[in-house]
Formats: C-alpha cells, structure tokens, sequence
C-alpha cells in the first residue's frame, strides 16, 4: 500500500470516532448513587434556620431534590419549569440551597417566586459532597422508600420533564 | 432593515466563493486566462460583502436592537458601547461571522500581494480559499445564522457572560481566528501546489511569510487567551491544559514544525511531501479545534452553547475538507522527487529532529485532549486527562528541542563539521551551567527544575547573542543591517528563552495563600505587607461591585492601593472576581476576593508570582520576531528586481 495513504486511514479514524463522541453526552456522569438510598443528613432550613430538615421525614413521598444556588445563571433558566413541576403537577421539591449566602438566597425567592416545599442551606457544600454533586443545578429523584431512582444534571428543560421525569414520578408514586 | 442587508449580504458570499471556487479551479485546470482572470476580484468582493454583513451586525449591537435573536442573547441595554462591540463576537454566531470576516480578508491579502506570482497559481490558491470560505458560510447560514429574529422582540437583552465583559476577550478572539484562518493560506498553497504537481522551492518560499504572518498572529492570541485566564478567571494559573486551550496549541506546535520545515524546502528542496503534510495538517488541526470547541463533544469551561446539528455539520465540513486533501496527497506525494541531500549533521538534520518533536509534542496533547472521548466511545467509562499527564509527556519532548534550538542556527546546510560546532558551543554551555546553578542558590531556595529551566534559558539567549555579534563581525555591519528574516528568527529563539526563564521562575517560587482577614489584619507575601482594610461597595455601569482596599506596603513604607472586587451583574446575578496585581516586570502581587465571611472579614487569596510577565513578553518577541521575519526585503521585491535576480543566480550557477 502507498504509504502516502496513512495520514487518510489515520484520519478516518480520527473521524469515526469524533462522530461517535458526537452521540454522547459528556457532561453526564453516570451516578453511583442511583438505586442507592440517598445519603442521610440534617440541615438547617433556609427560610427558619432553627428548623432543620432531613429525607427521613420524606418517607412515602416520591420527591425531588433540587440543588440551586442564587449565583447560579442555570438555576434561573430552570426555575419556571421547577414552579411549574411543583405547582401545576404538586410534586414535592425540597431545594438544596448549595454553598450560597443566606440572605442572597432569600433574596432571590423572593424575587423569582419560591415553590419549593422547603429549602436547606448546605453553606458549606459537604451534604452536596455526599450527594456527589459537581456542578449546579442537578435534580434527584427520591422514591417513597427514600431510594434515588434517577439523576438529572445541568437545569431541567421542560422537555425533560415531560419525557422523563414525570412520567417516572407517576411511575413511582403507583 | 439592517440586519436583513447583513444577513442577503453574506447569502451573496455564499454565491461569489462558490462561483470563484468553480471558475478559478476549473479555469487554472484547463488554461482558460478569463475564468483565471474572475480569481481576484471574486475574492476582493467576498470581502467587501462581508465586511458589510459584519458592519451590519455591529450596528444592531450599537443600536441595541433586541429583535435580532443573537443580539438579544448577547447583549443588554445598560452594556457599554465598548462591550456592545465586542459582543459581536462574543457567542458562537457572531465569532463565525468574525471568522469569515478574517477568512475573506486572507484571501483578499493574497489578491493583492501575489502580483509576482504565476495567475494560474494565484486562481488555484484563491480557488481553494473560495471552496473552504462557501463551506464556513454554508454552516454559518444553516445553522449558526447570526441574523434571525425574535417574534415578539424582547425588552431587554440577557447580556454578555460577564466573564468576557474584559479587554482581554475583544481582542483574544480576532487574534487567534487571524491565526487558525492564516493556515488556511498556506493550506491552500500546498493543496494548489499538490494540485498543479509544482511542488518545488518557489512554492515554499510563497508560502513562507504566509506560514510565518499565521503562526505570530495564532502565538499572540494564545499569549492573550492565556494572560485573559490568569487575571479573569482569578485563580492565578496561567495555562490549565483545558480542552479549548490544548485545540488552540496543538495547531501552534504543528505550525512551529510548518514554518520550519518551509525553510528547509525553500533552501534545499528537500521534505517537500512532510512540509505538505505538515500545512495540510496545521490549518485540519485548526478545524479541529474547531469542531471540538463547538460541538460540545468535550468538557470545557470555554466551551459555547451547544447544539447537535452544529456538530454533525461542522465534522461534515471537517471529514470534506481534510478527506479530500489528504487524498490528494495520497495520490501527488508519490511523484514528489526527493530534494537534496544531506548529511547526518547538517541544518537539515536539526530542524528534523525540530519537526518530529514538535510533531510528537502535538500528537501526544491531541491524545491527551480526545483521551476522554475515545474511552467513552469505545464504552469504557468517563474519565478526564489533566495536567499531571499533560505535564509529564510534555516536558521531556521540550528539553531536547529546546537543547537543540542553539544547534540550528549554527549548523550548516548539507553538512555540519562537529567540531566546529562545538567549539562555538563552550560559552553558551558554560553560562547555561553557570547562571542555571546561580539563580535557585541566589533567590534562596534550590530546585533542580527552576535550575533546568534557566540553564536551557541561558543556553539558548547565550547563543543567540553570541551568533548575532559572530555575524555582524563577519559582514563588519550593523545589527539593523543583517537580514531581517534572520533576525526575526533570532528574536523568536530569544523570546523562547524568556518564556522559558519565566515558566521555570514562577512554577519554582510562586506563592499562594487563601486566608480569612479581618479588617486590620496583615498578610505578607513575597517581602510585601498587605494590610486588609476592608470592603465596600460601589456600582458599576451594569453591575454592583464589593471593592477591597488592601494596602501594600515594604518594610513600612506604603506603596499603594490595590482594590480587587467581586461584581455581581445585575442581569445575570452572576458573580465575577475581578483580581487587583501589583506589576513590576519582576513579580505579580495578586490579590482576589473570595467570599464574605462573618463580622466584615473576607476569605482572600494573594498570590506572590516572580516573573511571570517573562511568559507573556516571551510570546511577544516570538510574534516580533515573526514580524521581523515576514518584512524581510526580499518579500518586498518588485517583480522585475525580481527577474533580474533570479536572472542574474541562473548565470552565476
């Protein structure tokens, strides 16, 4: 073979597999805590700090865990479809208010509307760690039995919720 | 109305570039001198059409006309005029039309500069840009149309990512578009040469300046982009073997090879079918960078809003160009006769060794950078390749080079005798050694890299010195007197030097401390005091602002204020850290805010960085060096000096 054809055989195997990356989503790791139950922990809410929260107190709900920060440009682009997945469709959101500043984070419910059944303030990150949160928003479901059955990463599309996650919150909630 | 002039104007491009594709090729194949003849108007035309559609899109920033979709994305009302220009450029549709601003204005500087070369040539060449120039419109106006409107059109704008509301991004883009687009040029000299079967020592030496102007435009833009990260981003580095960034060297490195191996083929005829491959590679590596910045395939902090249909064209575009070429090559190659011959140590020998590390230096960051990808296409799982490998390949291919780099310019063509060489080598050898071992012991703390680093820094300055004087001695003339290409060659080498002098400084002896002060509180931080004052706030033309005061003193002498602050946009909430640095020349002091913390205390980061200027002057005097390169005289020629010269070797030989 004419060895001037290399760098062709090269480059088309180069291309092929540029083309496959091209069907992948590289931004989505896949979650080693999916089918696992959600890490425990206990907050302080956002709204009354005296009051803390925990998932335990979410048993026999399917719910969603909404991770949102006031400094976060995604959480804003998301935020009508989280009002929307709560108000119209009534399904539980408890917001993890990530590594965010108490009065800016009320600041911008009240600016933005608030739909969340609650929100806790994770100042320090360290619950996001155990949820193995990486980047902001990211959105888990949680089943009845407190057991997180799907991942969504980057901000909830209204797509996303019409395709995937309602249709498995009604699956859940069965 | 305007952005519709805009939008017709560069659907008309799309014609004229096809139609100057198609006539200037078929015409330079047949001998048809009309069809050769509609070249150079056709692509001084293009030009024109798309500086309108530019203009167009430029005044509906100014305007702030909302109704256009990519000026709402990217633009707001309270933005300033400054801004709103740089806007243009500042998401992915409007840097498209910025690259084919700069892709017509290439074509247009080959229209006008070629007057001495063959026309059949000049129509293959622009034939080629043209071909290239309607692929670029094609993607631009079916997928990334900067002109489509909002129905109804919104209030306000979403405004400019913060992040690039700087000085750094007006001009980071331009500079290295002007660079990814400049291989082009060369590209398409090689594809025409490979075309016409005239691959010989003219078609190197037209290529060259080209080859030369590209690579200091493309060494400027990544000195920027890197300089634009270090004081934006705020977290002090200055180069992150980011995807983005690594798309953007890896055609720098290969171009590197590119105008080295021009010299080779322009003076003694040989590597002419590894110099085609090299510039069919340099401007395909940029396409690369391309693809991979705006498809979305890889992870990036830079990367632009994706969207799948962008992608599938833009590696249709890539798999056409690329494909095609290197068939061509496949099949022209073969009959390329080998050049002159040359001994094991010879100039030729060196700068082989120069292209092949330069080559594997390439090679193993595009391994690096698709690593990622490759593993999740073949299903093995996620995983991302960071600076420790990037580090780890990359040094070692550089010691060498940078070793040898001393050797070039002093080897003869053909054949070298060693030990002439090494006699001139004593002094720099012995300076390298001297100043290498000095420096860390002087500066206080030793470190064999810091030590590694001056002394390949030392070593190469040394010669470049020694060889300057060596040759004025010899042509007993001044410096401005000598060639200018060999002088820009030697200011290139010179500014490797500095760049390399400072890496090594700053990686051996930067500080860095992230620590919470309290109004009051003092800090030091290379021999400087600084003293936190506290916080407060003030607005800004789009934004609201927490201003630090921090005092920086010496040895209780005040010196200055610095006054670091943390934006917050008012359209975006986005927070954005804008750094304060004491500059010198010798050392950066870097002060950034992080967060507030109780009781008006802040967590803050001051970062003490010795020379770290040295790595963007170095990129400076590589570009000046370009400069000087490509203002040589000979380029300069008229065309009947021109004949008479060549005239005039031909009866000498």
């Amino acid at each position: 073979m004419n060895r001037f054809l290399w760098p062709l055989v090269g480059f088309i195997a180069l291309v092929s597999f540029l083309a496959v990356g091209l069907t992948l989503r590289p931004s989505e790791v896949p979650s080693p805590l999916i089918d696992k139950p959600a890490p425990n922990f206990t907050l302080p809410q956002l709204a009354s700090p005296e009051q803390t929260f925990s998932p335990e107190g979410m048993k026999g709900k399917v719910w969603l865990l909404n991770v949102w920060a006031s400094w976060c440009y995604a959480c804003l682009e998301e935020h009508p479809v989280i009002m929307d997945l709560a108000k119209t469709h009534a399904v539980p959101i408890v917001g993890l208010n990530y590594k965010d500043v108490r009065s800016e984070a009320l600041a911008w419910l009240e600016r933005h509307g608030d739909a969340y059944t609650l929100s806790v303030s994770d100042t320090q990150g360290r619950v996001g760690i155990d949820f193995g949160v990486y980047g902001v928003p990211e959105t888990f479901v949680i089943d009845k039995a407190g057991v997180i059955r799907y991942k969504h990463i980057g901000a909830v599309t209204p797509s996303a919720v019409r395709d995937t996650l309602l249709p498995l919150i009604r699956e859940l909630q069965q | 109305m305007i952005p519709e002039i805009g939008h017709f104007s560069l659907i008309l491009t799309l014609f004229v570039a096809l139609a100057q594709g198609g006539f200037a090729l078929a015409g330079a194949a047949n001998g048809n001198a009309r069809w050769i003849a509609f070249a150079r108007p056709a692509a001084r035309v293009q030009f024109l059409l798309i500086i309108i559609s530019f203009a167009s899109l430029a005044w509906a920033f100014v305007a702030k006309d909302f109704s256009v979709a990519y000026v709402a994305q990217n633009s707001h009302s309270q933005l300033p005029l400054f801004y709103r220009i740089a806007a243009v450029w500042g998401g992915h549709e409007g840097s498209l039309l910025l690259w084919m601003l700069m892709q017509t204005g290439w074509a247009y500087a080959v229209s006008v500069f070629s007057r001495q070369l063959p026309d059949a040539m000049v129509a293959r060449v622009l034939g080629v840009l043209g071909l290239v120039a309607a692929g670029f419109l094609l993607f631009v106006l079916l997928t990334s149309n900067p002109f489509e409107r909002l129905v109804p059109p919104p209030m306000e704008g979403l405004d400019l990512n913060p992040l690039l509301q700087d000085v750094g991004l007006i001009f980071h883009p331009p500079l290295l578009y002007m660079g990814y687009v400049g291989f082009s040029v060369v590209f398409a000299f090689a594809i025409a040469a490979l075309l016409a079967g005239q691959l010989d020592a003219t078609w190197a030496r037209w290529s060259r300046p080209w080859g030369t102007a590209a690579w200091l435009f493309l060494t400027l833009g990544i000195a920027l982009g890197s300089w634009w990260a270090y004081y934006e981003l705020g977290w002090g580095g200055w180069w992150f073997w980011d995807p983005v960034e690594n798309s953007s060297f890896i055609p720098w490195l290969v171009g590197t090879a590119l105008i080295h191996s021009l010299a080779v083929t322009e003076k003694r005829g040989s590597f002419k079918s590894w110099t085609v491959l090299l510039a069919i590679s340099t401007f395909s590596l940029s396409l690369l960078g391309a693809f991979l910045v705006r498809s979305g395939v890889l992870t990036s902090v830079h990367a632009f809003a994706t969207d799948p249909r962008r992608g599938v064209f833009i590696l249709l575009l890539f798999t056409v160009v690329v494909g095609s070429s290197l068939f061509l090559y496949a099949l022209r190659a073969p009959k390329v006769g080998l050049g002159g011959r040359f001994d094991l140590v010879s100039r030729e020998s060196l700068l082989l060794v120069n292209n092949v590390l330069m080559a594997v230096a390439a090679g193993s960051i595009i391994l690096g950078t698709l690593y990622p990808l490759f593993i999740d296409a073949l299903g093995l799982g996620k995983l991302s390749v960071g600076p420790p490998y990037f580090n780890a390949v990359f040094v070692p291919l550089m010691v060498p080079a940078l070793l040898l780099m001393a050797l070039g310019p002093i080897a003869n063509w053909k054949s070298a005798k060693v030990g002439a060489m090494l006699k001139r080598l004593y002094v720099p050898a012995a300076v390298a050694l001297g100043v290498g071992i000095a420096t860390p012991i002087a500066l206080g703390r030793w470190s064999p890299m810091v030590a590694l680093g001056i002394a390949l820094a030392t070593w190469i300055a040394t010669a470049v010195v020694i060889g300057i004087i060596e040759r004025m001695r010899a042509t007993r003339s001044g410096l401005l007197a000598q060639p200018r290409s060999w002088l820009g060659m030697h200011v290139a080498h010179l500014g490797i030097a500095v760049f390399v002098a400072g890496v090594a400084l700053v990686m051996g002896y930067e500080t860095e401390q992230d620590i919470r002060m309290a109004p009051g509180d003092t800090v030091t931080a290379g021999g400087y005091d600084l003293k936190f004052l506290g916080v407060r706030k003030t607005p800004g033309p789009n934004y609201v602002a927490d201003m630090g005061d921090i005092e920086m003193s010496r040895d209780g002498k005040i010196l200055r204020l610095l006054h670091p602050e943390k934006r917050t946009y008012t359209s975006s909430a986005m927070p954005m850290t804008e750094v304060a640095i004491d500059a010198n020349g010798l050392r950066h002091v870097y002060v950034a805010l992080g967060e507030p913390l109780a009781d008006g205390a802040w967590s803050i980061r001051v970062y003490y960085k010795p020379f770290v200027d040295w790595i963007w002057g170095g990129c400076i005097l590589m570009a000046l060096g370009g400069l000087l390169a490509i203002s040589d005289r000979r380029y300069r020629l008229k065309k009947r000096e021109r004949r008479a010269s060549s005239k005039l070797a031909e009866a000498t030989s």
